[in-house]
């Protein structure tokens, strides 16, 4: 096999794992900040202007702690459990369609890794599946009490919300005829944003969402007044910062995914043709870039709402939680699906 | 067409590889000072009782099992939904059958209280 294919996909993962990085640095700061302002504190302020550096801080201190295993875990599965978890939060970024591809002097450049994948969102839930593993791992391995609880809780929260959010995204399939993510994108630009035809799926996607990161008010795996840390209260060091790692690059992931999927993607105004308003091709530089500006406003937009709910709303009950999932959300998203096939056969 | 899967397994093999490195990291540069008591499962400050491998609440496997079923409904779903367009009233009407019947299993299931959590 000729091994220079090979070489453009590793320069884009080492720059995605880098976004991945300082995107996570940023959106723990992010919470803290918006927090303290929702909570009327001050939040970080002493690492770096406004405490920009306090992640970066917190990260190199982590490096330098003691690694405690405990004595009754089982030592390979309590280290492999956070290695799951990054490596299927990392892949989820090489899905996710950054930029379009830009014509510089009559060459294409292809800026995302994986953009013409046709399964790219099959791929997507099935990382979420395998998230899963990392977290059921963690929980178990450790051998205490409150992680196997925690663990537990956070499979049968995940696998119960999966359910949902595959099946919300079936209506986008339907409009757009589609698995392929760039596919979904140009269905919008040309027809508006799928969150115009598809309210409810939005609105169940971003609850399914919530759960699979295990973000409030869906933290029950880490229920602080009964489970302590829940899954990684026996974790510690970076096998700690790599678990914490892995929730908020999924929370940036889900936030792109959703963006891409309801929020029209690259597209800046839905409705308007706004690139070619300005006269430029679609595949010119300065377009992909308003293209790519568009995307991460809407993702940071959308991390920003995560962060606002887990701050305003309170846990729910467990069998809340699975009531919601199995009783409320599965059956509309349902329903969702056969209203979508409704009108679709009645518009032709 | 497998082309187009390289960077899939490339990001796959980087994030383990960027896992693995940060936990040997992580070992190396931390001090060394086990004590046994700092080895002990953490169970808010008690002696801990007996080990955590016990029998836990029968739901979990349930929920699991359940979702296995939706799960292959999904999946069965997703083909169907892509080429809706072509498939017209002939697809809806057997799809909206197959949903039918799946949901009537989970009607079952609901009654039955398989889900119900107190």
């Amino acid at each position: 096999m000729n091994l220079s294919i090979l070489i453009t996909p590793v320069i884009q993962a080492a720059i995605l794992v880098n976004v991945m990085l300082i995107g996570a640095a940023y959106m723990v700061l992010a919470e803290r900040k918006v927090a303290a302002w929702i909570q009327n504190r001050i939040g970080p302020n002493r690492v770096g202007p406004w405490g920009l550096f306090q992640s970066f801080a917190d990260v190199f201190k982590l490096y330098l702690k003691e690694d405690i295993v405990p004595a009754a875990a089982d030592k390979t599965f309590h280290s492999m459990a956070p290695v799951i978890s990054i490596a299927v939060a990392i892949t989820a970024y090489a899905i996710i369609p950054w930029m379009d591809n830009v014509n510089i002097g009559g060459t294409t450049y292809t800026l995302s890794m994986a953009p013409n994948m046709d399964v790219a969102l099959l791929v997507m839930l099935a990382m979420t599946s395998v998230g899963v593993y990392g977290i059921a791992l963690a929980g178990w391995s450790s051998n205490n009490k409150y992680s196997l609880m925690g663990g537990l809780r956070s499979t049968a929260q995940m696998i119960s919300y999966e359910l949902s959010m595959g099946l919300s995204a079936v209506g986008v399939l339907m409009i757009c005829g589609s698995l392929n993510l760039v596919d979904i994108i140009r269905y919008q630009t040309e027809h508006g944003w799928n969150v115009f035809y598809q309210p409810l799926a939005f609105v169940i996607f971003l609850v399914t969402a919530l759960a699979e990161t295990n973000r409030a008010p869906f933290d029950l795996p880490e229920a602080e007044p009964e489970l302590v840390g829940g899954y990684h209260t026996e974790y510690a060091s970076m096998k700690f910062g790599l678990l914490y790692l892995a929730e908020y690059a999924n929370i940036l992931a889900s936030s792109a995914i959703m963006a891409v999927l309801f929020l029209g993607g690259w597209d800046l105004i839905p409705f308007v043709d706004e690139i070619a308003l300005m006269g430029l091709a679609p595949d010119s530089l300065p377009a992909v870039l308003i293209g790519h500006a568009a995307l991460a406003g809407k993702a940071a937009l959308l991390v920003f709402v995560f962060i606002w709910i887990r701050w305003s709303l309170p846990r729910f009950r467990y069998d809340q939680l699975m009531n919601l999932g199995w009783k409320v959300l599965l059956p509309l998203s349902l329903a969702n699906i056969t209203i979508t096939g409704i009108v679709l056969l009645l518009m032709k | 067409m497998v082309e187009s899967y390289i960077p899939l397994f490339v990001m796959i093999l980087v994030g383990i590889i960027f896992g693995a490195s940060n936990i040997v990291l992580t070992e190396i540069l931390g001090p060394k000072r086990s004590t046994r008591t700092k080895l002990s499962t953490y169970e808010s400050g008690m002696e801990p009782v007996k080990s955590a491998r016990e029998r836990f609440s029968v739901k979990f496997y349930l929920v699991a099992m359940i979702f296995i079923l939706f799960d292959i409904e999904i999946v069965f779903m997703y083909p169907w939904a892509v080429q809706f367009k072509e498939l017209g009233m002939y697809g809806f009407v057997a799809m909206i059958l197959f949903m039918v019947l799946l949901f009537s299993g989970y009607i079952y299931v609901v009654k039955k209280g398989a889900l119900k959590w107190d």
